[in-house]
């Protein structure tokens, strides 16, 4: 747990997952994000930063349209999944969030026993033809959130009676379990405590393997720990982009550098 | 974390949506579909409500009536010839009707229209057995106009009536022994010469109910009256003591068994059956305490206690939407908990205690089983007096009247309990629409 | 002396005492009010509660009592020979109350002098006529005992009432003097108010247990009354309800029962769907306009008096079933049937049950909707497999509640449902309930001592112990439902 542990990682070689290109987020009146440009890649941890109702949230649930639930959010601009824009009127936000998924800042199990929990994306999604090859992905999801030992002799408890970082590692599971290709995670340690919150971090850092990871964090010592790219955001624009290790040591912006000496926030 | 034999699902394009997609989307719409069918049903139940009643009710606010002139003949109406109410009073509505049924004969004579069909005594009957009673009382008040010709408007009868309206038809007159084609045909060349005409009908509001043989008479005065009774006994009783329950379980009440069981009670009254309050009432308050049976006290006092859970409930949440730091302010200056209360608390909470009362007095204006006990039913011609001993005399209610009149034989009287059913509507609305007004009114935020 | 002016003179007693000790009080401080413990009105107030609340209290009481009192005085003047005759004590106990009215009447009305009515004897009169001529109609001629009784009755009413007046007033003359001597300035005035005043709102606030206690007792006693007179087996199982006010009668509820709970079924097949699928949409789908629009027009079905959905039923739902449904297919010819009421009943329910959904789908946390989105579940997948889950016991409760409020509804069953107890599966037939024949056997003039009246009061106790039964389940469902996310 200590201070500034700067990863450095090659990061170049990896391919473009998503790419935003001149994005704007209307709440009603408020222009919450100003032209935003970032490029996520494959098999990377991106971070946004920045001080609370900078949008950084808005943003990620941009990313696979949790936003179309709110009446008032209009979103303009491109962002590319694959090449291919996840705001066109062909694409079925139902199939984008099976490809992006997704998981909360505060844990939000279903009030139903931990096998449904994490069965309930491939059931809704039709990934599994039987109930062993769905016996096959609940283990497998829950052994990639590391919870699987801890709840293997009890899948038909309730979720709801995990500890709050099993929870988060529930989620997870069940985030995992629907094969997707980009997770979003709003905030996923902020209610948790720090033992917890070194397992969740401990396990972002393995996802990468497998998936594009982009995470949204209050606490920069947790985008120095876990991601390779950082995004800083402020009042709704993206104010730098780029390597951890270059956000962190030698911010080109003046407000970065503010922020993470602790100046603004 | 090495498990090669993960199944990975082939790379599709977003913009190809899956079959599986595709069938969730349907069953999606036809989710949605259910939720839209499910609300429109609800909606179009109370339009068809609204319409079935409007529909059978509007036209009892119009009444058609017939205008002839009358000779009073003193030898009938007054023999003694000494215009004294009191000896007149002997001669009774039976004295009357071959007046009538003479002057219409000479008029209708005078203006040539042809009684075609008509029999002196089917003339008779297209007059509404009420029009002597009516002329009789006329009389009695005026006793100097025996023996002048005095222009009379007098009630046609029910079916004469429901012609006009379109409640009856020829074709239905062949079928119905109390009315011939004839005499319906006979009505439209009075129309056509102005002795009948249709309009408001003042009486309907004003005046009291009438027998099963005269549903033209049939008037809501006395179940208007009633119900007014009955609301101001339940606005005295069931506000005060509604607002000290309250105030006292909110503000003062210590956690123990005793006000454990009031809450409790409280709950479970809410909920208790209507007809149950009306059996309390018929056994404690008219066998016990001896109360008259179909008066307004009794009818006030069963539906106080029916009340007082609606209005407990909603000053109990009014107070707590006082927020506490009013409360400390009121302490922290040296003011007893009691003045705190009383000069704080209670004048914030009552625009909501006062929404609330409204519509308890709603629910209590328009509930009718429990006053079925207690004798509400009975047929009641006389006006009650004015309070406090008007509280006393029998009355009727005006739900009470709708049933009482959708028991009668005569199918005038659908249209009747219709219209009185309007009038109930028009008062609910009228006292929810105050409600609504105070909360926008008066509502405060915090 | 009538009632309201006795009422009227204590509370003016009352106001004098409030005008006096005020005054007492600022003249024991020398006019300076600053010196005085309290505020100079909780002295007028102190003297007023003193002089008025006993006053008041014994008042109530004695009316209470007085009437129960009397009547055992009158009940020793009548021989037991009458009380054989007629076979109802009570019977003759409501003749002498309609001749001592009726005397009240003749009284008032100068039909008879006030010595008249109390010397008039059976053997040189006609009570019968009497009364009659001034509008008292007496089912037979009076007898001699009665009469007695009723003069009886007359003068100890006459004399419990003068007493009554006489022993408030001096209560509250007393009341006034006692407070008024206390009246001083280190009095302390104010928490004797407080006290006063937070008493009148205990006793306020125990009315609603009053009621629950009134309700029990006046049903269990009438009820244990008709077991006597019936057997309660017989009433439990009995599968005929045939009443006979000359004797023989069955009483049995179970054709009630079926009918109530056949009703209620159909109620809750129209009320449940509807409901629960309108609360659905208006929380999850509708816009905002939509919301607004028909949210309050289903909420209106809710303000609406049943007698009003009775109607309906009479008037136009049931003749439309019985010409487009019953008819056609042979099921019956009856307007008033099981289907016409529970239609109707149903629809009155919709509100009910979707406004306790909409409560009950809005606490399950936003949390839980964004985690199902967010792995791809669409809007209904949501609503199905979690929100409706983990709504579903404060669901059942809701259903619970509207099942309990239309076994308990009278109007429409009593306009709609018909009156024949039948056993019948056909929901095209008339059938009745337990509140149909409570109102049929308790409306117009009834004698309280046959079992075919008492039997509304079991039917009454039926009724209450079961919706009491589904009213507290539902109520503990709902709760712990609650807890769950608080």
């Amino acid at each position: 747990m200590n201070d500034m542990r700067l990863v450095e990682r090659a990061v170049d070689d990896k391919e473009l997952k998503i790419a935003a290109d001149g994005v704007d987020v209307f709440y009603g009146d408020t222009h919450a994000i100003k032209a935003v440009d970032v490029n996520i890649l494959d098999k990377t941890v991106t971070a946004f930063i920045g001080p609370s109702g900078c949008g950084k949230s808005t943003f990620l649930r941009c990313l696979n349209r949790m936003n179309d639930t709110i009446d008032v959010c209009r979103v303009t601009g491109n962002i590319l999944l694959d090449g291919e824009d996840i705001y066109h009127p062909k694409v079925d936000p139902v199939q984008l969030r099976a490809k992006v998924g997704m998981v909360f800042q505060k844990p939000n199990p279903f009030p139903k026993s931990i096998y449904d929990n994490v069965s309930y994306g491939p059931r809704i999604h039709g990934l599994a033809r039987n109930k062993s090859e769905l016996d096959e992905i609940v283990e497998k999801s829950l052994r990639r959130a590391a919870l699987w030992d801890e709840v293997k002799d009890r899948l038909t408890a309730p979720g709801t009676g995990l500890s709050g970082g099993q929870q988060q590692r529930l989620c997870i599971a069940r985030a995992v379990a629907t094969s997707p290709e980009v997770l979003l995670m709003d905030e996923p340690c902020s209610a948790l405590d720090p033992i917890a919150t070194a397992q969740v971090e401990e396990l972002i850092d393995e996802l990468r393997e497998r998936f594009s990871v982009v995470i949204v964090t209050h606490s920069m010592q947790q985008a120095a720990r876990v991601s390779q790219k950082t995004a800083f955001f402020h009042l709704g624009e993206l104010v730098e982009f780029g390597d951890t290790s270059q956000i962190f040591t030698n911010p080109k912006d003046p407000r970065t550098e503010s922020y993470i000496t602790g100046r603004i926030g | 974390m090495t498990d090669a034999s993960t199944p990975v699902p082939p790379k599709s394009s977003l913009y190809a949506t899956s079959d599986r997609v595709k069938r969730r989307n349907r069953s999606e719409t036809r989710f949605r579909a259910y939720g839209f069918a499910a609300i429109t049903v609800g909606v179009l139940a109370l339009i068809l409500l609204v319409i079935s009643i409007v529909s059978n009710g509007a036209s009892a606010f119009r009444q058609t009536y017939i205008t002839i002139p009358v000779e009073l003949t003193e030898a009938r109406l007054d023999p003694a010839g000494n215009r004294d109410p009191a000896e007149m009073a002997r001669v009774t509505t039976f004295g009357y009707a071959p007046l009538l049924a003479q002057a219409l004969q000479q008029h209708l004579q005078g203006q040539g229209i042809s009684m075609e069909g008509v029999t002196p005594r089917d003339l008779m009957a297209m007059i509404s057995q009420e029009a002597p009673a009516q002329v009789r009382a006329l009389v009695l008040a005026n006793p100097e106009i025996v023996g002048q010709t005095v222009t009379m408007e007098m009630l046609a009868g029910g079916r004469i009536d429901g012609y006009f309206k379109g409640r009856v038809t020829l074709e239905s007159a062949e079928r119905d022994s109390n009315v011939s084609p004839a005499q319906l045909l006979l009505a439209e060349r009075m129309a056509e010469a102005g002795l009948i005409e249709t309009r408001f009908n003042w009486a309907f509001i004003t005046g009291p109910d009438a027998s099963d043989q005269r549903p033209e008479a049939a008037g809501l005065g006395i179940a208007i009256l009633g119900s007014f009774y009955m609301m101001i006994v339940v606005l005295v009783l069931a506000l005060p003591i509604g607002v000290a329950a309250s105030i006292y379980l909110e503000e003062f009440a210590p956690q123990n068994r005793f006000t454990d069981a009031i809450e409790v009670n409280i709950s479970n009254l809410a909920a208790v059956p209507s007809i149950v309050f009306g059996i309390l009432g018929l056994a404690i308050f008219i066998n016990f305490a001896g109360l008259p049976q179909s008066a307004p006290i009794v009818g006030g006092l069963v539906l106080t206690l029916m009340t007082l859970p609606t209005i407990i409930i909603a000053t109990r949440a009014s107070l707590r939407a006082v927020p506490p730091s009013i409360r400390d302010a009121a302490l922290g200056l040296g003011a007893s908990k009691m003045q705190s209360v009383f000069h704080h608390v209670l004048p914030l909470a009552a625009p909501g205690i006062l929404t609330g009362t409204i519509i308890g007095l709603a629910q209590a204006l328009g509930e009718t089983a429990p006053l079925l006990l207690i004798g509400m039913v009975a047929f009641v011609r006389e006006f009650p007096d004015a309070p406090p001993e008007g509280f006393f005399d029998p009355t009727s209610a005006l739900p009470v009247q709708v049933y009482n009149w959708t028991q009668r034989s005569d199918p005038a009287f659908v249209e009747r309990a219709s219209g009185a059913t309007i009038v109930l509507l028009v008062f609910l609305l009228f006292m929810n629409a105050m409600a609504v007004i105070l909360r926008r009114r008066f509502e405060r935020r915090w | 002396m009538p009632l309201i002016w006795i009422i009227l003179a204590v509370l003016a007693l009352g106001a004098a005492g409030y005008v006096l000790g005020r005054k007492r009080a600022v003249s024991s401080a020398g006019g300076d009010i600053r010196i005085l413990h309290s505020l100079p009105n909780y002295y007028g107030m102190n003297v007023f509660l003193t002089a008025v609340v006993p006053a008041l209290l014994v008042l109530v009481v004695w009316l209470l009592v007085q009437p129960t009192v009397i009547q055992r005085q009158v009940t020793q003047l009548i021989p037991d020979n009458d009380i054989m005759e007629s076979g109802e004590l009570s019977l003759i106990m409501s003749d002498v109350r309609r001749v001592a009215d009726g005397l009240d009447r003749a009284v008032e009305q100068g039909a008879l002098s006030r010595e008249e009515a109390r010397m008039i004897r059976t053997e040189f009169t006609n009570i019968r006529e009497t009364l009659a001529s001034i509008g008292v109609a007496l089912g037979d001629d009076v007898n001699a005992d009665v009469l007695a009784a009723a003069q009886r009755y007359r003068a100890l009413q006459s004399a419990g009432n003068t007493v009554m007046a006489a022993a408030v007033l001096i209560l509250a003359a007393l009341g006034l003097g006692y407070a008024y001597s206390r009246t001083h300035k280190d009095f302390r005035a104010r928490n004797t108010v407080e006290r006063a005043v937070l008493s009148i709102l205990i006793l306020a606030s125990t009315i609603a247990i009053l009621t629950t206690v009134g309700i029990v007792l006046s049903m269990v006693l009438e009820t244990r009354d008709f077991f006597h007179l019936y057997p309660a087996r017989e009433f439990f199982f009995g599968t005929e309800w045939i009443p006979s006010f000359e004797g023989g009668s069955h009483l049995g509820l179970l054709p009630l029962l079926w009918g109530t709970l056949y009703i209620t079924f159909i109620a809750l097949l129209v009320a449940v769907p509807v409901g629960l699928f309108s609360a659905i949409y208006l929380a999850e789908y509708a816009g905002r306009r939509m919301r607004g629009i028909a949210k309050p027009m289903i909420e209106v079905l809710a303000g609406i008096p049943t007698i009003v959905y009775g109607l309906f039923a009479l008037i136009t739902v049931g003749p439309m079933l019985r010409d487009y449904f019953a008819e056609p297919l042979g099921l019956g010819t009856s307007s008033s049937s099981v289907m016409t009421a529970g239609i109707v009943m149903g629809i009155m329910l919709i509100p009910f049950v979707s406004s306790l959904s909409d409560d009950i789908i809005n606490a399950v946390p936003q949390s839980l909707r964004d985690g199902s989105y967010g792995l791809g579940a669409t809007q209904s997948e949501t609503v199905k497999q979690v929100i409706l889950p983990a709504a579903l016991p404060g669901i059942v409760g809701a259903i619970l509640l509207a099942a309990s409020r239309a076994i308990g509804e009278t109007m429409i069953v009593v306009m709609g449902a018909g009156a024949a107890a039948t056993l019948s599966l056909n929901p095209f037939e008339a059938m009745t309930t337990v509140t149909v024949k409570i109102v049929g056997q308790l409306t117009g003039d009834t004698d309280f001592s046959s079992p075919e009246a008492l039997v509304a009061f079991a039917l009454g106790l039926t009724l209450f112990a079961i919706t009491l039964g589904l009213n507290i389940l539902a109520l503990y469902i709902v709760r712990k439902y609650r807890e769950q996310y608080e």
